[in-house]
């Protein structure tokens, strides 16, 4: 290939890809706009330049008490997340260096669980969660949020751990660390960087989860995903305010998500594309 | 003190049976190296040893006492592995620390062992660095360190070289070598390189599908091996193996010569062949001698400036003194 | 490494992840295989009688169950058909060599970061709007009439939906599998006068299968669950037009507070889910290692 054809191909190519790129962006995009517009500016038509307003912002803020699912959507987020860590972190460092025969039939029934429907237990984790007043409490959610993710973490913990060589903990045992000191100065250390992928993608999903969430709250617990939910209904015609209140519901999540990309493969495909 | 007695020490996997009863006495300061072929067992007679595997069967003794269920980290051995093993998040300097800091060795103490190890590694530059930003030779050398610095009652080593080009792997062979001649204390290298068996070793230890096939000095091994499995392991290039009416002359089923041990004439000699391919290595030179009518190739030993050409027919004579005969179990006859 | 005390201490490790998915999975699930044999409405919570097999004869001869099914199929396919065709095309168009290449991949990832409701929000009011999404705008300034689109085409906006969301997914995975695509084989095919299309076919598709199967996978687990965009768009109407099995059994336990009912169609849908995970596991077990 001619090194004159090849720069004309690249511009051919990146036109396209930012083309493909941007309209595949373009609803969040839009949505951004919108929400920077004011209510009469929102559905006035087609438009990409608003007046940079803030105040729908405000309003949703004001109005809707935007900060309690705000709130909500963190505590639970992060608290499942680290309640499913202290689950899954022995339990994948057991499979990944201790193995036995059953290790992987015990991993591969994990992965199982998770495709059980929702759907299928909603009557009795609805009974439940109504009888034991667990019902729009943030600990209930927190506990169904873990649970539901517990198999992806286990697995991407795995994963994780599986990279780390064996002789490095064997290493570590010759020189004379206790487990306590092994799993402190030496496992720890070298899985921090997998932990914390684990974690930033788990945070997502907990974050994003709109089945149990709107299932089991109303406004105590209710998190961002079943605030918004309740949008659908007459009052969200006004677009300029949906629109914030979609850009906050998203946007800490998506920024995220930016610095996750690598990590967000390997862990959604339990390891199997790396 | 680095006195190892196994007694009866057996391994199974499952139900395979990787290490058969299996005896064995390492003296204090001795350097022995295991050897054989690939899968007979050597390292994990290594792991069983340091006690990263459960025995089967059997004890282990250490300087007397029975060590058979003491951990790994109570043993008082030190381990060197094939891939390092460096804890990649730590400096060369806390890497070299740890088995000290594991141990509650006070501060100041930590630092001059680092210090007296760094300089005897020729490490005491890269210190700082992790070992993520060092050559495999340099890590080698710092998960030596680490090892020497606990001052362990014996080195167990696995095969340490085997990652390392051939030049270095010749620098390093040295260097821990001179090692042990400085420290003096016991050390178990697991091998399957036999030049590496001949020169560092004490005493070599030959395994065959987990048993041991002969111990003893490397030159009691290359003089009189106890049959035909060490004879052809020992020594390079492998000894000649002659079968049939040849060896029945000198009343034996197999006899062996090693090609260092037999002259090469243009004109006469015992045996008569044709040269195949020849390794000229300047200070010698390898002949691989065809259409003897004894055994596919005899591989012989020569001058590096012998002058001979492929197809040029040649006389050979063995070295009755060196020859080795071996009856139909393999077995050396006396 | 394998020695006794570990060994021990593995097994306590392991136990609490163990024992909490156990019950997580046998609890509820037993549960749910008990209510659906009762006749149980929260609306009379105190007449519990046994039913049988009522609740399942029920959803068997109720057209909204057929619907919901076909429904449920026609949205797994769709989105994963879309998905995997146009993120092939995406992957490779990306991983060519282009300028931004970074921003590209953040900017088509980013639907996967949106959540369910605010995604079906985002197209049903700003895109899809029959007077003020932007579909209408176009439509409006070529002067053809805006389609109302979750009136007229329910099942179909669904998809278009689903499938922006799980697109970013399927195309960063295979743009991953692509990346580790040998170079040298590739130009060795070159060498060996292979065209752009038979390379495609013959070497660039194989490599792929893998991940397309994984893809394939995890969207379908996720796909049977949709649930968020139903509710926020149609609420599975027009009629039964875009109710997945999911959303019909929200509907009878939810709505009609019919938990003998919903019970039933849980368990329906985890011998569907069974299914459909058999074939995928045996598909995939033979792709992965
Ligand atoms: N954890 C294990 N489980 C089952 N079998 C094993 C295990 N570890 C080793 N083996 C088997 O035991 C035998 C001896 O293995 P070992 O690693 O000791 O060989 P080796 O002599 O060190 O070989 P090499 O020179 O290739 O390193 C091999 O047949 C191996 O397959
Ligand atoms: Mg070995």
């Amino acid at each position: 290939m001619a090194r004159v054809a090849s720069t004309r191909a690249k511009v051919g190519y990146t036109v396209a890809a930012w083309i493909v790129a941007l309209v595949i962006f373009f609803p969040i995009l839009y949505t951004i706009i919108t929400s920077l517009k004011t209510e009469q500016e929102a559905i006035a038509g087609f438009n990409l330049i608003p007046s940079f307003t803030l105040s729908s912002f405000e309003a949703v803020q004001s109005q809707n008490n935007y900060w309690r699912p705000f709130t909500n959507s963190v505590i639970l987020a992060v608290g499942s997340t680290l309640l499913a860590l202290v689950v899954a972190i022995p339990a994948a460092w057991a499979m990944a260096f201790s193995p036995t025969k059953n290790t992987r039939g015990i991993l591969m029934w994990m992965l199982s669980t998770k495709m059980m429907p929702a759907v299928a237990v909603l009557v009795p984790i609805y009974l439940i969660f109504l009888r034991t007043g667990l019902m729009d409490t943030r600990i209930g959610l927190t506990v169904m949020l873990m649970l539901i993710n517990l198999p992806i973490v286990v697995w991407m913990l795995y994963t994780y751990f599986r990279e780390i060589p064996g002789e490095i903990l064997e290493a570590a045992r010759m020189d004379g660390a206790s487990l306590r000191d092994e799993i402190l100065y030496v496992l720890t250390p070298m899985a921090v960087p997998g932990i914390a992928s684990t974690m930033l993608l788990n945070v997502i999903l907990a974050w994003n989860e709109a089945f149990w969430t709107i299932q089991l709250t109303t406004t105590n617990a209710a998190p961002l995903s079943a605030f918004i939910a309740s949008f659908s209904s007459p009052q969200g015609l006004f677009w300029a305010k949906l629109s914030a209140a979609s850009v906050m519901a998203i946007a800490p999540i998506l920024i995220m998500g930016w610095f996750s990309q690598k990590q967000l493969v390997r862990g959604l495909t339990f390891g199997a594309v790396k | 003190m680095g006195r190892i007695t196994l007694e009866a020490v057996t391994k199974r996997f499952g139900d395979v049976e990787v290490i058969p009863p299996l005896n064995l006495d390492i003296e204090d300061g001795e350097f022995v190296v295991f050897v054989g072929p690939s899968g007979c067992g050597k390292s994990t007679l290594l792991r069983l040893i340091a006690g990263l595997e459960d025995t089967s069967g059997g004890r282990i003794l250490i300087d007397g006492r029975d060590a058979t269920d003491t951990p790994p980290a109570k043993r008082g051995l030190a381990m060197v592995f094939q891939s390092y093993a460096l804890y990649p998040h730590m400096s060369v300097r806390k890497n070299i620390a740890f088995p000290m800091r594991m141990a509650g060795v006070p501060q100041d103490e930590q630092d001059r062992r680092i210090a007296s190890a760094a300089k005897a590694l020729n490490l005491t530059d890269y210190l700082d660095r992790k070992p993520g930003q060092l050559s495999g030779g340099q890590r080698q050398r710092v998960a030596i360190g680490r090892a020497i610095v606990r001052e362990p009652s014996a080195f167990l080593f696995d095969e340490p070289l085997s990652n390392l080009d051939a030049a270095l792997r010749v620098g390093m062979r040295l260097e821990i070598s001179e090692l042990h001649n400085r420290l003096r204390t016991t050390m178990i290298y697991v091998t399957h390189d036999q030049v590496e068996a001949m020169t560092m070793a004490d005493k070599i230890v030959v395994l065959r599908a987990g048993n041991i096939e002969q111990v003893g000095s490397p030159m009691e091994l290359y003089r009189a091996p106890r049959n035909l499995f060490v004879a052809g392991f020992i020594g390079s290039p492998r000894m000649n193996l002659i079968t049939g009416p040849e060896a029945g002359r000198h009343g034996a089923a197999t006899i062996g010569i090693r090609p260092e041990h037999i002259r090469v004439s243009a004109t006469e000699g015992a045996w008569q062949g044709r040269v195949g391919v020849s390794e000229h290595l300047g200070s010698d030179t390898f002949f691989y001698v065809e259409d003897t009518g004894l055994a596919d190739t005899i591989t012989v030993r020569a001058g590096g400036e012998i002058d001979l050409h492929h197809g040029d027919t040649v006389w050979l004579t063995p070295d009755m003194g060196h020859l080795h005969r071996f009856d139909v179990q393999g077995s050396r006859m006396a | 490494m394998a020695t006794r005390q570990t060994q021990g201490l593995a097994r306590l490790m392991r136990a609490p992840a163990i024992i909490l998915l156990l019950i997580w999975m046998i609890v509820p699930l037993g549960m749910t295989l008990y209510y659906s044999f009762l006749n149980y409405n929260l609306l009379n919570p105190a007449s519990v009688s046994w039913a049988g097999w009522f609740n399942y004869q029920y959803f068997y001869t109720d057209p909204a169950f057929f619907a919901a099914i076909r429904n449920t199929l026609v949205l797994v396919l769709g989105v994963l058909t879309i998905t995997v065709v146009l993120g092939i095309a995406i992957a490779l168009l990306i991983d060519k060599p282009i300028w931004g290449q970074g921003m590209v991949r953040i900017l088509i990832i980013s639907p996967f970061f949106v959540m369910p409701p605010v995604a079906a929000l985002i197209w049903k009011n700003m895109i899809m709007h029959p007077s003020y999404g932007v579909f209408a705008d176009i439509a409006r300034a070529i002067g053809v009439q805006p389609v109302d689109w979750f009136a007229q085409y329910p099942l179909t906006s669904i998809i278009i939906i689903v499938a922006w969301q799980w697109l970013p997914f399927a195309t960063l995975i295979l743009l991953t599998a692509l990346q580790s695509l040998d170079g040298e084989q590739m130009e060795a095919a070159e060498m060996d006068g292979a065209g752009p299309v038979s390379r495609f076919i013959h070497l660039t598709l194989p490599h792929l299968a893998r991940a397309i199967t994984v893809v394939v996978l995890i969207q379908t687990i996720f796909l049977l669950g949709i649930y968020a965009e139903i509710l926020v768009t149609t609420n599975g109407g027009p009629g039964n037009a875009s109710t997945n099995l999911t959303y019909l059994i929200y509907r009878a336990a939810r709505l009609n507070f019919d938990i003998g009912g919903a019970a039933a169609g849980g368990i329906i849908a985890v011998i569907l889910a069974n299914i459909v995970a058999f074939f995928l596991m045996r598909a995939v077990g033979k792709n992965l290692d």
